[in-house]
């Protein structure tokens, strides 16, 4: 699914109209976007949340190469799933 | 400083605010939403969201594990994980 299909399960779903939808659906993603952008953490009852994660700066190596290089500071966002989606997740396999 | 925790609650705002539906609207929309991103996760449907990440169900093979605590051995078993991977935006954004 990507998110022109979310949109129309959305816009299905409450009856509005796909114009409606769309910023509803692009509304909720910014507003996540910018509060991991800020360093926030997410947390959604029932299906996850999402945390920031800091890393310093470190020496790494080109896989390939070999060469050692100075791998700069970065944060990347991390999701962990809900206890609940956990589970039922794990029940289908 | 501490940073805070956006919840369904914040979101709904925004939605209120931004777009005028009613409180209520507002918070079912995001209901709906994440009801939907979680059905098709149920359904073992990777889920790809441009400037946000993509969501994917994993399947993990049965493995030998051990207590930390205790050190015994025990198998555990084959189960399926939701994986989360940033999109180059989203890592971007996070960066600049």
């Amino acid at each position: 699914m990507n998110k022109s299909e979310l949109i129309e399960a959305l816009a299905q779903e409450v009856n509005i109209p796909l114009r409606e939808a769309s910023p509803v659906t692009n509304t909720i993603l910014e507003t996540m976007i910018n509060a991991l952008a800020a360093g926030d953490s997410i947390e959604i009852r029932g299906f996850g949340s999402f945390v920031v994660k800091e890393y310093e700066s470190y020496v790494g190596r080109n896989p390939k190469s070999g060469i050692s290089i100075e791998v700069p500071p970065k944060r990347l966002p991390f999701f962990k799933v809900g206890k609940e989606l956990k589970e039922r997740v794990n029940d289908g396999a | 400083m501490k940073n805070s925790n956006l919840t369904r609650k914040d979101l709904a705002k925004a939605i209120h605010e931004k777009l005028g539906f009613s409180k209520q609207s507002s918070s079912e929309l995001v209901d709906r939403v994440f009801d939907s991103l979680k059905d098709h996760l149920l359904r073992e449907e990777s889920i790809k969201l441009v400037q946000f990440g993509t969501f994917n169900i994993r399947q993990k093979n049965s493995r030998v594990g051990r207590n930390p605590r205790t050190g015994d051995t025990m198998e555990i078993c084959r189960r399926s994980m939701v994986s989360f991977k940033p999109s180059k935006g989203l890592r971007g954004k996070l960066n600049c």
